[in-house]
C-alpha cells in the first residue's frame, strides 16, 4: 500500500504474508501458519493502536484514504442534494453543504471537503476555506433555523486559508459571524470532527449542542507545524508540538471540549469506510433522537452553557475594589 | 586594526548615554525617527513625525478613555492555571509569572465599569504586554463576565483589542474562548445593547475571528495591523510579496471591514458620541 504510514508498515507486512499464503494451491498445508500469523497480527494491531502518539493520530486524521465530507454523505445519508454559493461573491469548494435525509429525517449538512487527487486537492484548496465557504455555511445555518431542521457539521480542515483575498474579503469576520449565529441557532447542531480540526477554521462550523470526535481525529488551536514554528522556530518538531498541545480525542474529552468519541474500525476509518460509516451513523442517530425532542429555547440555553463552562482558571477571594 | 581597543566591560552598553536617551528621546516603532519623548506623551503616545500611535498599556489606555476616577475594575481575582502542564523552551507558569511582573497586571485583559463623557459602559481593555495580549481561559472568562454584567446592568460594552490571538499554551481551551465570547455577544445583541469594538495595533488571529469583528460599530486606530492570519504566515503560504499597506487599518477600511479610523486623541470623544447615540439622549458638551 503506497499510502501506508510508518507505524502501519509492520501490520501490512503480516497482512501481505497472510494473503500470499492464502493464495497457495493447497491452503490446508499452511493453515497453521496462517492462524499463527493472524494471531500475531491481532496482537500487534492492538498494541500499536492502544499506544498511538498524538502525532500518529494526526497522521491517521490526515490519511489520504480517510473518508472525506462527500464520502460521509454517501455513507450516512439518502438523497443528498448539494447547494452552492454564498450569494455574495462565489462558491467555495472547500466547504460542501446541502440538504439530506438521515434515516427518514430532513437534515441540513455541511463540512470541509479535501481533495483526493492533485487536481481535486487544488480545486478544494486542500480543505482550507475562504470567507465564501463560511458564508455559504452561514446561509445553510440560517436556512436550517428558518425551517426548523437539525444541522450536522463535519470538520476536517488544516485551517481557514491564510491568503490575500481571504483577508480582503474578511476571513475573520466570516468566522466570527458564524460563531455568533451558531450560538443563537434555535435548532439542534451536532458537530463531528472527522479528521483534522484546524483552529478557528474548524470551530467556524463547530459550535454544536454536541461535539463528537472520531477516535483518531485531532483538534487543536493551531496546527502542530505552526505551533512548532512559533515555539522552537522549527516546523519539523510538529510531533512534539502535537504532544504538548493535547490534541487527541481522549484529551479533548478530558478537557470538556468534546462530548463523545465515535469509535473507528480496527486500523482506522481509512481501512473500512462502510464500518466507519455505520459507527458514525449509530452515534448520530442517538444524539439526534435526544436533541429532536428539545425545545428551541433549551437548545440555545444548553449550547450557551456548554461553551460558557469551557476553560480553566483560579479565582482568589475578591480583593477590595478600587 | 584600531589603534585603540575598548575594554570588554565597556561594550555592555554605555550606561550614561542610554539613560539620557531613554529619558528624553525615543525611537518611533514605525518611522524609526528619534522623537522627543515629552511631545509623544502629550499626544497620547503618538509619534509627532508620522502620527503612528504607539502600543500602550491597558492602564494608559484606560487613562486616555475614561472620565477621571470613574474606572472600577471587576474580575481582577481571576488568574490563569496551567491546564495542559505546558512547557516549550520555558514553562507556561514561569511565563505567566514573568508577564505579571513585567506588566503589573494579572492578565491580558482588564475589565470593569467606567464612564466616558458621562455615559456608563462596561469597558474591557487588552494588555498587549501580557503574553502578546493572547486570549486564554481567563481572558475569555473575563470578557464573558463583562458582557453578562452589561446585560445585567443594561449597559453598552466597549472592548479595546490588542492581541496576537488565541493563547497557544492553553491549547484547545483558548480556541473555545472564541466560542464563549461570541456567544456572550449574541446574548448582548438579543438584549438590544450596543457593542463598540476598538481595534488597536495589533489585532490578529482568534481574537479578530471572534469578538473583535462582531462590533455593532467597529473602530480602529490608524495603521494598526488587523487580520486573521499573520502577514508572515500569508507571505510564506502564497510565496509572493504582500500588497502595500496590507492588513493595516486603512486597508481594512478600503475593503469595507471597518466603520471608521479614529486618531487616538479623538477616540474618547468618538466613543462618547456613539454612546450618546445609543442612549438616545441629548449629547452633553464634551
Amino acid at each position: 500500500m503506497p499510502d501506508a504510514l510508518d507505524f502501519e508498515q509492520p501490520l501490512l507486512e503480516i497482512e501481505t504474508r497472510i494473503a500470499e499464503l492464502q493464495a497457495v494451491e493447497d491452503p490446508s498445508s499452511v493453515r497453521d501458519e496462517i492462524a499463527k500469523l493472524d494471531e500475531r497480527l491481532t496482537r500487534l494491531r492492538q498494541r500499536t493502536f492502544a499506544s498511538l502518539t498524538a502525532w500518529q493520530r494526526t497522521q491517521l486524521a490526515r490519511h489520504p484514504r480517510r473518508p472525506y465530507m462527500r464520502d460521509w454523505c454517501k455513507l450516512l445519508f439518502d438523497d443528498f442534494l448539494e447547494l452552492h454559493g454564498d450569494r455574495l461573491f462565489g462558491d467555495d469548494a472547500a466547504i460542501v453543504g446541502g440538504l439530506a435525509r438521515f434515516e427518514g429525517r430532513s437534515v441540513v449538512v455541511l463540512g470541509h471537503q479535501k481533495g483526493r487527487d492533485t487536481r481535486e486537492k487544488i480545486a478544494r484548496n486542500f480543505g482550507m476555506p475562504h470567507p465564501e465557504g463560511y458564508r455559504k455555511a452561514h446561509r445553510l445555518f440560517e436556512m436550517a433555523a428558518k425551517f426548523g431542521k437539525p444541522v450536522l457539521t463535519f470538520i476536517d480542515t488544516p485551517g481557514a486559508y491564510p491568503g490575500v483575498g481571504a483577508e480582503e474579503r474578511g476571513q475573520a469576520e466570516a468566522i466570527a459571524r458564524n460563531l455568533r449565529l451558531m450560538a443563537g441557532l434555535p435548532t439542534p447542531i451536532i458537530a463531528v470532527v472527522t479528521g483534522e480540526g484546524g483552529s478557528g477554521g474548524a470551530l467556524a462550523i463547530g459550535m454544536g449542542n454536541r461535539v463528537l470526535m472520531l477516535e483518531y481525529a485531532v483538534y487543536s488551536v493551531i496546527s502542530p507545524e505552526g505551533c512548532a514554528a512559533i515555539l522552537w522556530g522549527d516546523a519539523g518538531k510538529a510531533a512534539e508540538a502535537a504532544e504538548v498541545m493535547k490534541t487527541t480525542a481522549p484529551d479533548l474529552v478530558r478537557l470538556g471540549v468534546v462530548d463523545g468519541i465515535v469509535p473507528e474500525p480496527v486500523g482506522g476509518a481509512h481501512r473500512d469506510w462502510d464500518g466507519a460509516g455505520a459507527l458514525l451513523k449509530a452515534a448520530l442517530r442517538q444524539e439526534l433522537a435526544a436533541l429532536a425532542q428539545t425545545p428551541p429555547d433549551e437548545l440555545i440555553g444548553d449550547r450557551y452553557e456548554k461553551f460558557r463552562r469551557i476553560g480553566a482558571f483560579e479565582e482568589t477571594a475578591s480583593p477590595a475594589r478600587a | 586594526m584600531a589603534w585603540f581597543r575598548r575594554k570588554p566591560e565597556d561594550t555592555e552598553g554605555t550606561p550614561k548615554k542610554v539613560v539620557i536617551a531613554e529619558g528624553l528621546w525615543i525611537k518611533c516603532d514605525s518611522c524609526k525617527e528619534i522623537v522627543y519623548r515629552a511631545e509623544v506623551e502629550r499626544a497620547g503616545r503618538v509619534c509627532p513625525k508620522c502620527r503612528y500611535p504607539f502600543r500602550i498599556s491597558s492602564r494608559e489606555r484606560i487613562g486616555l478613555l475614561v472620565d477621571s476616577g470613574s474606572f472600577e475594575e471587576h474580575q481582577a481575582a481571576l488568574s490563569s492555571t496551567d491546564p495542559l502542564g505546558f512547557k516549550d523552551t520555558k514553562r507556561y507558569r514561569d511565563r505567566l509569572r514573568a508577564a505579571k511582573q513585567k506588566t503589573s497586571t494579572e492578565e491580558a485583559v482588564v475589565t470593569g465599569l467606567a464612564r466616558i463623557g458621562g455615559y456608563p459602559a462596561v469597558l474591557c481593555v487588552f494588555e498587549f504586554g501580557f503574553l502578546g495580549g493572547s486570549m486564554g481561559s481567563v481572558v475569555g472568562e473575563k470578557l464573558a463576565r463583562g458582557i453578562e454584567l452589561a446585560i445585567d446592568k443594561h449597559l453598552p460594552v466597549i472592548i479595546v483589542a490588542a492581541s496576537g490571538g488565541a493563547r497557544m499554551q492553553e491549547g484547545i481551551l483558548s480556541l473555545m474562548q472564541m466560542a464563549k465570547t461570541s456567544a456572550a455577544l449574541e446574548r448582548l445583541g438579543r438584549a438590544k445593547l450596543p457593542y463598540l469594538s476598538v481595534l488597536t495595533d495589533p489585532t490578529t488571529g482568534g481574537v479578530t475571528a471572534s469578538f473583535a469583528m462582531l462590533g455593532d460599530v467597529i473602530l480602529a486606530e490608524p495603521r494598526a495591523l488587523i487580520g486573521f492570519a499573520g502577514p508572515r504566515v500569508i507571505a510564506e503560504t502564497i510565496r509572493q510579496p504582500l500588497p502595500e499597506g496590507f492588513q493595516r487599518s486603512e486597508f481594512l477600511l478600503d475593503h469595507g471591514q471597518l466603520d471608521m479610523i479614529v486618531e487616538r486623541r479623538e477616540l474618547k470623544d468618538t466613543l462618547r458620541r456613539l454612546l450618546a447615540f445609543f442612549a438616545d439622549q441629548p449629547t452633553p458638551p464634551a
